[in-house]
């Protein structure tokens, strides 16, 4: 019996050390589909807000910025000429939200404001990174 | 043949010198002879005003609009008539055009108008041929046959497809929109138009008023007119037609045969260059020498309307910017399409015109 236990604990001690270590560094095509679908939510839903008045004056940011297009996020953070100062892009979508858009700033950990940016990120896929830049 | 004299001379050339860093607004134009061809008009586009509630509408819109009528009534010389290049409301809504007819109505030059898509389909045009014009007419003035198209029709079956007006214009509003339905002339306007200018000379100048381009830039944001082709066969030939348009909120120019094509500034908002989006080829015209990037900061940057003088039977566009350089466009006989005249040599570009 104490034998046969013992195998058992032996047994279930290396599945868990098999199991974690599948865990740290081992993931399937399905985990990948999983996560994109994930991330494609979060894109849909930016691009649901980016299209919606998200102020108080019924202004939408795809009214300036159709497809996101020219809203550059591969140049951030980089030198804001206007408020004088190195800035990241969720600086400059509150910016849009409280001047043309007429409207209370999000959080920067806003749901809304990670959705918005992973929609303009998106929608510049394949850019590469020119941090800076104007 | 009077004398020249050295004072003569002297005075002559303060005047031109004089003239020359004035203002246009403030300059009177002649441009040699047979000068009563030639004459200036103004053109107004794209202010998309939007109704809030009640009587609010979005402030920074109505401001545009308001400033190129001002700017307009203090036009010397005086222009013979304003076009409105559609647009005048952004969801089709009564209070909109209304409310835009209102700000119109302080200019003291006769409006000839075009309409927008954004004016058309909540109500398929009803309101704005009610109120405001037709959507499809001609005339002549000092020897230029001018057209109006309505360039912002679509096929049935889109039309067709929503559930409610509303539903309809909130559609074919959203320029990226991937459910959207191209802009067409449609046969019949064609049609009409081949018999329009049936009775016009082939040397007549000829303007074409559309709010969409007549030749086609980009699909996804509907730069795009779908028949473009066949209005461009009918005018084809014709020795000098040009065509005004806005819809796109840009400086943009092309030259397709004899035809020289011309978008019109928006009082509202800059739409960005089609390069901007890099997910979808565009076909921009190579000779357009872009505006350069927008400020969000100044708030009228990017917006402006256009001072546009017929001199012998082709257009000289003066872009009224209003936190830049005003642009200016000439037609260039040698080269045999408009050219900026400041901006159209490499060597004189600026770095704000990179657009990416």
């Amino acid at each position: 019996m104490k034998k046969i236990v013992a195998a058992i604990c032996i047994a279930v001690a290396l599945g868990m050390f098999g199991a974690f270590a599948a865990q740290a560094d081992e993931f399937t095509k399905k985990d990948l589909e999983k996560w994109n679908k994930e991330f494609m939510s979060v894109v849909k839903e930016g691009e649901r807000l980016f299209h919606s008045a998200l102020g108080k004056n019924k202004v939408s940011c795809d009214m300036c910025h159709p497809n996101g297009a020219n809203t550059h996020p591969e140049t951030y953070p980089k030198f804001q000429k206007q408020i004088g100062k190195v800035v990241a892009l969720r600086d400059m979508i509150n910016w849009c939200i409280q001047n043309p858009l007429e409207g209370d700033p999000l959080k920067l950990d806003d749901p809304k404001m990670i959705a918005l940016e992973a929609y303009i990120t998106y929608e510049r896929k394949g850019k590469p990174l020119d941090p800076g830049k104007h | 043949m009077k004398k020249i004299t050295r004072r003569g001379l002297l005075k002559r050339g303060a005047v031109a010198a004089a003239a020359a860093t004035l203002p246009l607004s403030l300059v009177e134009i002649s441009w040699g002879k047979g000068s009563a061809q030639n004459f200036t008009f103004a053109y107004i586009s794209d202010s998309h005003l939007t109704h809030i509630k009640g009587t609010k509408f979005v402030r920074n819109f109505d401001k545009g609009l308001k400033k190129a009528v001002m700017e307009c009534n203090f036009m010397s010389p005086k222009p013979d008539f304003v076009i409105y290049g559609g647009d005048l409301a952004q969801l089709g809504k009564k209070e909109e055009l209304e409310h835009g007819l209102e700000i119109m109505s302080k200019l003291r030059h006769p409006v000839r108008w075009v309409i927008g898509e954004h004016d058309f389909y909540l109500d398929l045009g009803r309101f704005w041929e009610d109120k405001i014009s037709k959507t499809t007419y001609s005339f002549d003035h000092k020897g230029v046959h001018f057209v109006v198209l309505n360039s912002i029709l679509t096929y049935d079956s889109w039309i067709k497809r929503w559930k409610t007006p509303e539903e309809r214009m909130a559609n074919m509003a959203r320029l990226d929109n991937p459910n959207g339905s191209p802009f067409m002339v449609g046969d019949r306007q064609i049609q009409w138009l081949k018999k329009d200018l049936a009775r016009v000379s082939k040397d007549t100048p000829i303007v074409v008023m559309s709010h969409s381009p007549l030749y086609k830039i980009f699909k996804p944001w509907n730069f795009w007119t779908d028949d473009a082709e066949k209005v461009q066969a009918v005018l084809k030939p014709f020795k000098k037609v040009t065509v005004l348009h806005g819809h796109v909120h840009q400086i943009l120019y092309n030259q397709i045969g004899s035809i020289t094509f011309e978008a019109m500034m928006s009082t509202a908002w800059p739409w960005p260059y089609p390069v901007s989006y890099i997910k979808k080829p565009n076909q921009i015209p190579k000779i357009t020498v872009f505006m350069n990037r927008a400020d969000p900061f100044h708030e009228r940057d990017a917006t402006g309307w256009s001072i546009l003088n017929l001199e012998n039977g082709r257009v000289t566009n003066h872009y009224k910017l209003w936190e830049n350089k005003d642009r200016i466009l000439r037609y260039d006989e040698r080269l045999g399409y408009p050219v900026d005249t400041l901006y159209q040599n490499p060597a004189n570009r600026i770095p704000p015109q990179e657009h990416y």
